[in-house]
């Protein structure tokens, strides 16, 4: 049962990441857009992620929910040691969540009032996956200490460092990345479409200029990321495949393909993370002792990780098919069923 | 301020926003579902606007409901790591499946909200429903979770060590069914007053008289007959309190010293010093009946409870006797409709009953917070009833008043936030709402 919760976990933090993180790029889309079709790309991104968007964020709270009823010790650590990052993402999460609810429902649409949510609405769309990313990066540099007895060593040095901001900012250009792809597949026009290709590009390339910063960072903060990733053959191949499936993706798009792109693009982020997770597993936080937290010791007494996996197995019977169903429904534009 | 002080400030704050939010949310979509069931039936054009109007106050009560939710579930582990990490495992099952059910709400918002004129209509009232019914589910997975800190029970604590843990148990604690019925019964009293009250306001002012009436009508039914059971579901959860938390009920009622014909005390200001409750109008035998169904039987009193191990007084018993009162008050303007509704239809239109509402409005989101102030401050000094002090819970991070500002900020804001937006929308209502 133990292999259900993690399984369950990672499930829930690679949807985060690719559903959520398409929302969050669907606001970052629309802070590189010039002010003459931000309304169009706000247009665009509402018809997508509109009916589906409350379910997206659900899957943050299935993690959370897996870590403090799994692994309570990972959880609390985490929680005492990123507790600042932790707070600037929540922050960011309140107000882009409500910033996006209020822009659709103020029954009056006024020119300042909808510029006022839509300004929330783009910067914590930017924040709070950078900080995402930070807790995630900090997570794997082996910088959290936890016998450090001063303030900053205990609450800042542990992410405020080169390696995980680089990793916040990958997460940034990979979000818009993920957005800018699933935008080509719903915008109605050629002109939006060419729009769109053109933030995959500049997105793609931001991409690989932070994915470049997170290696030479790693370097300088000797997280030793190149011997991980390339001295283990599931996360070489996953590598690999995923920087191939980006070449067949660009071709894709220049022959018209603006649907299955998006699976390329998904495949790629998914195998990202599986190279990641494959590399440190089972330990979830590195610190810098060595004192590296595991998901195979360090989690809850096994009657509450069976009850738990039952859980969300049953769960997961209710909720894959009916999110499924919602996708499906919403895609199919025009027809009444 | 002290950081344990401010991480009990913060976390009181952020669930005293959180409960307004959710108990909305979780019980206007049932509101929205009874008016949507009427205009498929009737196809009463007031109904399907009434419904429209309604899903919008839910999708943004919904909105702030999620994301201070998401804000509780970190702040669980910001503020308390220590009690997370030996909780977790115990009472996080209901936080789980209440995962699930939130999950559920969410996907079937996505289609109510969205799926007009695109389903099946049938299909669609559906969707409507599950979102109220996995909201309340919600609710009482939740509130099932705060139960077990007043009640533990699911595991053995011995030598500082918590063994045989079994989640199961743990989540069908004995206070689980008491709290969980009362906190479910005033989330709809609470949303009924508050929206009965508003329409109340709009037919006072003639605007849109058929629209408000009618979705006062809705709204004044389930408040009422949740503000007459209610009382009865107090007893249940007063009864459980002598039982697992005594010193929260002597709290409750100020009573120091143990006696039979233990009295219950009606209002008044306790005096802690003197060990006694000044101005309060004291009924002999009460307390002993109320608590053991009969006169003599003493109840345990304050005087049984050694001093580091007892509640605020002074703000356990005057919240009690605030949610009380409001909450006697609640219940008789709940039979007054009633009695309107079968016996007198003249008042229901007159400016009087309708200024009783409209002053209504906020009680029963002050009871709520009365109520919770009670389960909350009733338990200190415990996290968890008897095994852990909140103290022992707390963040060794400093610096957490900072941290107090900054969400009251955010939670004041984002209320300001709401009730604009929901002025607005009803501003617009003869204008959205016209045909």
């Amino acid at each position: 049962m133990l292999y259900v919760v993690i399984f369950f976990l990672f499930l829930a933090i690679v949807l985060y990441f690719l559903l959520g993180g398409a929302d969050f790029g669907a606001g970052i889309i629309e802070l590189f857009t010039s002010e003459d079709n931000k309304s169009r790309t706000r247009h665009t991104s509402y018809q997508a992620i509109g009916p589906v968007w409350e379910a997206n964020h659900m899957w943050l709270i299935i993690a959370v929910v897996i870590m403090f009823v799994g692994f309570p010790v990972i959880y609390s650590d985490m929680c005492t040691y990123l507790h600042i990052p932790l707070l600037i993402m929540l922050l960011g999460i309140t107000a882009r969540g409500t910033a996006f609810a209020f822009r659709n429902y103020d029954a009056i649409k006024g020119k300042k009032t909808q510029s006022f949510y839509n300004r929330i609405f783009v910067y914590s769309s930017f924040i709070t996956p950078l900080f995402l990313g930070i807790i995630a990066g900090s997570a794997i540099s082996r910088q959290i200490d936890l016998n450090a007895t001063d303030f900053l060593s205990a609450y800042i040095y542990g992410w405020f460092n080169l390696f995980s901001i680089s990793v916040g900012l990958f997460t940034v250009a990979l979000s818009g990345y993920l957005a800018a792809i699933y935008l080509i597949g719903e915008a109605d026009n050629d002109k939006d479409v060419l729009r769109f290709i053109r933030k995959a590009k500049l997105m793609n390339i931001l991409a690989v200029i932070f994915g470049g910063f997170v290696f030479i960072t790693a370097g300088i903060e000797k997280v030793r990321l190149a011997y991980f990733i390339f001295g283990n053959p599931i996360s070489l191949i996953a590598v690999i495949t995923a920087s191939i499936s980006l070449l067949i993706l660009w071709v894709m798009i220049y022959k018209g393909k603006r649907k299955i792109i998006r699976v390329f693009a998904a495949y790629q982020v998914t195998m990202i993370l599986l190279a990641v997770g494959y590399m440190h597993f089972p330990y979830f936080i590195m610190t810098k002792n060595g004192q590296n937290l595991s998901l195979l010791t360090l989690h809850a007494p096994v009657k509450t990780i069976d009850a738990l996996g039952w859980g969300l197995f049953i769960g997961s019977f209710i909720i894959l098919p009916s999110l499924f169903y919602l996708y499906y429904s919403f895609q199919k534009k025009d027809e009444i069923v | 301020m002290n950081d344990f002080l401010a991480a009990r400030s913060q976390m009181a704050i952020s669930l005293g926003f959180h409960i307004i939010y959710s108990c909305i949310g979780m019980v206007m979509p049932l509101f929205m579902a009874v008016s949507h069931y009427k205009w498929i039936k009737t196809g009463d054009h007031v109904y399907k606007n009434i419904t429209q109007a309604w899903s919008k106050g839910v999708a943004i009560f919904f909105a702030t409901g999620a994301v201070s939710g998401t804000i509780l579930s970190f702040e669980l582990g910001l503020l308390w790591p220590k009690f997370m990490e030996h909780a977790g495992p115990i009472f996080g099952m209901p936080f789980s499946l209440e995962g699930v059910a939130f999950f559920i709400e969410a996907i079937a918002l996505g289609f109510f909200l969205y799926g007009w004129n695109r389903f099946n209509k049938w299909f669609h009232w559906f969707t409507g429903v599950l979102v109220g019914v996995s909201g309340v589910i919600s609710g009482i997975l939740v509130v099932s979770a705060n139960s077990w800190m007043n009640s533990p029970s699911g595991f053995d604590y011995i030598n500082g060590q918590y063994t045989n843990i079994d989640p199961i148990k743990a989540m069908f604690n004995s206070s689980w069914f008491s709290e969980a019925l009362h906190m479910t019964l005033a989330a709809f009293m609470a949303t009924g007053f508050a929206v009965a009250g508003i329409h109340a306001l709009m037919i006072a002012r003639k605007r849109n008289i058929k629209f408000h009436t009618k979705a006062f009508k809705i709204a004044i039914v389930f408040g009422a007959i949740a503000a007459i059971v209610q009382p009865f579901s107090g007893d249940i959860s007063a009864k459980n309190a002598a039982k697992k938390q005594p010193a929260k009920l002597a709290a409750m009622e100020s009573y120091f010293h143990t006696q039979p014909y233990s009295p219950l005390v009606i209002g008044g200001i306790p005096d802690t010093a003197a060990k006694k409750v000044n101005y309060g109008i004291e009924i002999p035998g009460l307390l002993s009946f109320l608590v053991n169904d009969n006169f003599k039987q003493p109840v345990d009193g304050l005087d049984k409870i050694p001093m580091q191990n007892q509640p605020p007084i002074a703000v356990t018993h005057i919240a009690f006797e605030i949610m009380i009162a409001i909450g006697s008050v609640m219940m008789l303007i709940g039979i007054l409709y009633f009695i309107a509704l079968w016996k007198k239809r003249s008042w229901l239109i007159k400016k009087w009953f309708l200024y009783l509402f409209i002053l209504s409005t906020p009680f029963g989101f002050i009871a709520v917070e009365a109520g919770w102030t009670v389960t909350e401050v009733g338990r200190q000094p415990w996290i968890i009833q008897g095994v852990m002090r909140t103290s022992e819970a707390v963040t060794p991070m400093p610096g957490i008043h900072y941290s107090f500002y900054l969400f009251t900020v955010v939670y004041f804001t984002l209320s300001v936030a709401v009730i604009f937006l929901l002025s607005r929308q009803i501003k617009m209502v003869s204008r959205l709402y016209s045909h």
